[in-house]
């Protein structure tokens, strides 16, 4: 809402002295929010006067049509002689009075005017247009030409009101009153405790049965309907100069008069009003809801096709306006250029509607008017009578028109809104002692009525409808009071346990992660499904369900990611695009699963806890959102320096980091070579853990990428990745390690080479071993892989591990460790058909 | 060592004749001069005190002495050994603080030679702020709380006293999820705050409640330096007997205090949220000027553009509504919530300028924000 003021200052009487900027801070304080103050004509400097032009020579052999003028300033050029000025606009004739702007003044933008040199004469000043003096859009595109009466050699910096300030505010979504001068008004009176004069203070006839009939058959949905009529309205008037500047200032755009008038009057109260041409309207004006699929072109010449809860107004054809919102084409007052039908008579409506009936209708059709955003947020019911007569005085005052004597109002009867308030409640809402008589004296200057000692009735103005509950009232009191005068205390909490398990595994992940090299990149979740092929995922793979998104921010990416991989190898590519190259990335976030069964959630009511089961169903209707954990890798895991060579980040890294990963959980992961989408499958591992009931779950994959992936995607060559589910790791994962008894007697170590086939994993082998060794094994380590088809026969490696015994209770002797070395062999064979290389 | 011999040898007492000692004793002080490296005084100590050196062997003799000469003759090699092994100790050590001066420092390297064979990682600035945050209300006792991102409507809306036809829901830039069968209606959305996770931690856990709930929200704005689709907030509820708004201006100040130094203070301006009542816009002073730029042209501060203030967020009074849709008697119970975005606070927090650099994932930005902020 913009508020000038100078409008401002009509209704309170604020100092002189009293800047755009000290209003500004008085009305931060008391809640609105006033987020610029403009400074109209700030940097505006005359002389700037009316002129009258007195002869037009057109100059001929430029590229555009050029005047040459002289106009008649009186004496503000200090000499009375005619002033010479080049032009170069044509909306105007001989004696036409115009805006001269004279050589020594300056424009909005520090444009300074000399006198010049321009199309072979010498101007003297310019003949101003709207646009020039920073004025905004007045719709006639060329200089301005002042109504004939305007005196020449008037000052027009005052005659256009050109200085001003104009408080932009921000309103929020339940002051509807302060949409309108009169309730910023009240808001700075009350801030600056001034009295107010309100300009809905109106002496207006009573209705009686001579108005224009009106059958009202929704009467929730519009609980008020003024009806007015004006005839003999004079088809050339225009609006005057102080009504369209007002209009301009507040960012609307001067029309007809008879719309100007209805617009400032809706700015001026917060009544939105609507004009009918009486001779289009046939017959009684009817308020009712709409027939599904009926029609009407509204005033933007859109066709509308209405729903069954929007509300109407009609005539005895049908519609002949979206109640609220807009009106239709079909009732339009014309246009005031076309004087020949310019509208004569008209019918003027200042009716309420019910919030919620606009906003869906507003919101159905994808329209937001003036006029329905005011009445979403709430319009005076009681100001719809002085709206109309407002309207009424200034179209007889402006356009010589008559007011009938008929006086329409359809009015279903309520009652004022009542509150009870416990006179102690905004002190225990703000911890502070405030007292009954300032809660009672705040809230009488907001314009309630309060009756009662310790229990007061509160009754609401019809202004407010915000105010229906204890803490509303609460609010009124404590901003008027000052937020900025609450103590500062603090509450005493119960002891909190700290964070979750979850919690912590989710930071520990982090820090592992960094800790080794990887740099966190987070990203959008949103994708587009195509991206499952460039994963190589096969057509029945799960991870293809997406759940999918109406209204995407980008058509190509409708979905949510079900895998953390499409986000993280972006953020690969990127950086790598922008030249680094050696890369290790993370990422841990939530994937989204649709459920097997899709339902929609359907909303309990809020006026009661829902039950448990109302919550059960609610959450059973919400995807599937585990935490997944990733990387993704290229380039070189070690740089190369001066202690030698580098080491290229590959499938090994991946998988480590996995480990990394499952080892902050707690989880045993076993790892096991498989073959999924993305992955290269002769170097993608498989990733599972035992769950509380036994079986086996696979939680993720890690190794190199698949060339088809790399390629695909754009990605560095050998780029390697792993993903996680990490809740997965979490459930099966044991935070409390246990202690491990530390032996002191001396370790004896034997090292063992074996030969098995290429096929047979490292894992199975050490397995063995290790179940073989049994208990006096301590550890055991792989410090070699060696393959050679000479010395070891075709299609085989050779592993050697050392293995590390020990006994809690004695020193082992060299035939007890040789014979568990033995046996762990022994079971290797067995099960592996490992044998001792020779 | 070998027992004592009990059958006395009168031919071996040749070898602890006086002078055979003091010969051995000075052939030891001889060798241990002569070592011109600890390696070389390791032979001679290996030579000379060894189990095999002479003196050694003497000592062994003394036992087959008859029992009237072994005093003297312990005597005499006692003394012997003592001295060689003063030599020894004397020259090690000369010969440590000759290596000391010499062999050290011809192994001397160059130690600003980097090595940063595997560079060092780092986690994302939001995360770590976030964390950061949690921190300080972890240690007041509050506990942190999440939730699902892909939110019912009635957590995210209704509950929060946004019913399906207040303008507020028409105005936060909901993204929707697609209903069953791609149908439109789903009653599902993303998240548009934190203020679901309010709402389900009122349903789940045991009054009095006192939480913090950061995480990922969402918005349909366009990526650009200011906005993103996809950020961050926290949000904090307080659900007791008895809480004020004096007691959330208390906990906003130890918050912003405790984020950003000694004498810092919040501001609260009136402004209105459905799910708060009264509700409040809150702004900190400038943690940079400390409100010094304010009216002073000659220094201006480019983090509050000389307003004196930051905004941070929304907050208030938990709205009584909200409280009944949980099933808390809001005659007995009061609260109060507030809720920041973290991008806002990492931009004026920590100098980022565009928002872009904050979701890209560039490891040039990120490195430098380490494991905690």
């Amino acid at each position: 809402m913009r508020v000038p003021l100078s409008w401002l200052r009509e209704y309170v009487d604020l100092p002189a002295t009293e800047t755009g900027r000290d209003v500004q801070e008085k009305l931060v304080s008391a809640g609105l929010e006033v987020e610029t103050v403009e400074q109209l004509g700030a940097d505006l400097k005359g002389p700037l006067v009316v002129g009258q032009v007195l002869t037009i020579e057109e100059l001929e052999g430029f590229k555009k049509p050029i005047r040459f003028c002289t106009v008649d300033v009186g004496t503000a050029n200090g000499t009375g002689e005619p002033q010479e000025i080049v032009c170069g606009a044509r909306n105007f004739a001989v004696g036409d009075k115009v805006v001269v702007v004279l050589p020594g003044a300056v424009l909005p933008g520090n444009f300074a005017i000399a006198a010049r040199k321009t199309y072979g004469r010498t101007s003297h000043g310019m003949i101003c247009s709207g646009d020039e003096l920073g004025m905004g859009d007045d719709g006639s595109h060329g200089i301005i030409v002042l109504p004939p009466e305007t005196e020449v050699g008037k000052d027009a910096i005052e005659l256009l009101e050109l200085v001003d300030e104009v408080l932009d505010i921000a309103v929020t979504a339940n002051r509807g009153d302060c949409l309108s001068i009169r309730g910023v008004a009240r808001e700075t009176a009350i801030a600056y405790g001034l009295p107010l004069r309100d300009p809905a203070l109106l002496d207006v006839p009573g209705p009686n049965a001579f108005g224009y009939p009106v059958q009202v058959s929704d009467p929730a949905g519009c609980d008020r309907f003024t009806a007015r009529t004006v005839t003999g309205l004079d088809p050339e008037a225009r609006s005057p100069i102080w009504l369209r500047r007002r209009l301009q200032k507040v960012g609307m755009r001067p029309i007809s008069l008879a719309v100007d008038v209805t617009n400032y009057v809706m700015m001026e109260l917060g009544q939105p009003l609507h004009a009918y041409d009486r001779n289009l309207v046939q017959g009684t004006i009817g308020v009712r809801l709409a027939e599904e699929g009926e029609k009407l072109v509204t005033l933007d010449g859109v066709t509308r096709t209405l729903h069954a809860e929007d509300l109407v107004i009609t005539d005895e054809r049908g519609p002949i306006g979206l109640a609220g919102v807009m009106g239709g084409a079909n009732t339009e007052i014309a246009d005031h250029a076309d004087v020949e039908n310019a509208s004569t008579e008209v019918v003027i409506e200042a009716a309420h509607f019910d919030a919620v009936a606009i906003a869906r209708t507003a919101r159905r059709h994808k329209m937001s008017s003036e006029a329905s955003r005011r009445f979403e947020r709430g319009v005076d019911p009681q100001a719809a009578a002085a709206a109309a007569q407002r309207t009424v005085d200034l179209l007889v005052l402006l356009a010589g028109g008559t007011a009938e004597a008929g006086v329409t109002e359809v009015v279903a009867a309520s009652a004022p809104h009542t509150i009870a308030l416990p006179a102690g409640h905004p002190d225990k809402v703000a911890g502070v002692d405030y007292g009954r008589e300032t809660v009672v004296r705040r809230l009488q200057e907001i314009g309630c009525d309060v009756y009662g000692q310790d229990e007061l009735l509160v009754t609401v103005p019809s202004w407010r409808p915000d105010l229906t509950e204890p803490n509303d009232l609460a609010e009124e009191v404590i901003r008027l009071e000052g937020y900025e005068n609450l103590p500062s205390t603090l509450p005493k909490l119960p002891s909190g346990r700290g964070l979750t398990h979850r919690q912590r595994l989710h930071r520990r992940v982090g820090r592992a992660l960094a800790g080794a090299g990887y740099v966190e990149a987070p990203n959008y979740p949103f994708i587009g499904e195509q991206v499952f092929d460039q994963l190589g995922l096969d057509a029945a793979d799960p991870a293809r369900r997406v759940v999918k998104l109406t209204n995407p921010l980008n058509d190509e990416e409708p979905a949510l990611r079900t895998s953390l991989l499409p986000g993280l190898l972006g953020a690969l590519r990127r950086n790598d695009g922008r030249g680094s190259h050696d890369l290790a990335l993370f990422e841990t976030g939530l994937v989204f699963h649709p459920r097997e069964e899709r339902r929609i959630a359907v909303s309990p009511p809020v006026d009661r806890r829902p039950s448990e089961e109302e919550i059960a169903t609610l959450d059973a209707a919400l995807p599937e959102q585990p935490r997944h954990a990733a990387v993704v890798l290229a380039g070189a895991r070690e740089q190369a320096g001066w202690w030698g060579k580098g080491r290229p980040a590959d499938w090994a890294d991946a998988v480590e980091a996995a480990r990394t990963v499952a080892r902050e959980a707690g989880a045993e992961l076993i790892v096991r070579g498989g073959k999924y989408g993305p992955w290269h499958p002769g170097r993608c591992a498989e990733l599972a853990v035992v769950t509380a009931d036994g079986t086996e779950r696979i939680v993720g994959h890690a190794g190199e990428l698949h060339p088809r992936v790399v390629k695909a995607f754009g990605l560095p060559a050998r780029t390697s990745a792993a993903e996680l589910n990490l809740d997965a790791l979490e459930e099966v994962g044991d935070d409390t390690p246990q202690a491990p008894s530390i032996s002191t007697f001396p370790v004896a170590t034997q090292d063992v080479a074996l030969v098995v086939d290429k096929s047979v994993p490292h894992a199975d082998v050490e397995a063995a071993l290790r179940d073989g060794a049994g208990e006096l094994l301590e550890a055991i380590r792989l410090f070699d892989v060696y393959e050679n088809d000479e010395q070891l026969g075709a299609g085989h490696k050779s592993l050697a591990y050392a293995l590390r015994f020990r006994a809690g209770d004695r020193t082992l002797t060299v035939d007890e460790a040789s014979a568990a070395r033995d046996a762990a062999v022994a079971l290797a064979a067995e099960r592996t058909g490992a044998a001792l290389r020779s | 060592m070998s027992a004592p011999n009990k059958s006395y040898d009168p031919v071996e007492v040749e070898a602890l004749k006086p002078e055979e000692i003091e010969r051995m004793r000075d052939e030891a002080l001889a060798a241990f001069a002569a070592a011109d490296s600890l390696d070389a005084l390791q032979e001679a100590k290996v030579a000379h005190t060894g189990g095999t050196s002479p003196l050694a062997l003497a000592n062994r003799e003394i036992g087959a002495l008859p029992p009237h000469a072994k005093a003297a003759a312990g005597k005499l090699v006692g003394q012997a050994r003592g001295a060689v092994n003063k030599a020894l100790a004397t020259r090690q050590t000369e010969l440590e603080a000759e290596r000391d001066a010499r062999v050290l420092v011809e192994e001397a390297v160059d130690v600003t030679l980097p090595h940063d064979r595997v560079p060092a990682g780092a986690r994302h600035p939001l995360t770590t702020l976030s964390e950061r945050i949690e921190d300080v209300f972890v240690a007041m006792g509050y506990e942190v709380a999440e939730g699902p991102q892909a939110e019912a409507e009635w957590f995210n809306f209704d509950a929060l006293n946004i019913g399906p036809d207040h303008p507020a829901r028409g105005e936060a830039d909901t993204f929707f999820v697609q209903g069953p069968d791609g149908g439109t209606e789903s009653g599902v959305v993303l998240r548009t705050h934190t203020s679901p996770v309010q709402i389900r931690s009122l349903l789940e856990r045991e009054l009095p409640v006192y939480v913090i709930c950061p995480g990922r929200v969402y918005r349909t704005d366009e990526l650009d330096a200011t906005h993103t689709p996809v950020f961050h907030q926290v949000e904090l509820l307080a659900v007791d007997e008895g809480l004020t708004m004096a007691d959330l201006k208390g906990t906003l100040d130890h918050m912003v205090q405790s984020l950003f130094g000694e004498g810092m203070k919040t501001r609260l301006r009136p402004n209105f949220f459905p799910f708060t009542e009264p509700s409040a816009e809150m702004d900190m002073v400038c943690y940079v000027c400390r409100g010094e730029s304010v009216g002073n042209p000659d220094r201006p501060c480019r983090t509050c553009s000389s307003e004196g203030w930051i905004e941070l967020g929304g907050c208030g009074m938990v709205n009584p509504k909200v409280l009944t849709a949980c099933g808390v008697d809001p005659e007995k119970y009061s609260g109060f919530a507030f809720g920041f975005g973290i991008e806002r606070m990492l931009m004026f927090r920590h100098n980022v300028e565009d928002m872009r650099d904050m979701v890209e994932g560039d490891v040039r930005f990120t490195r430098p924000f380490g494991m905690e902020i």
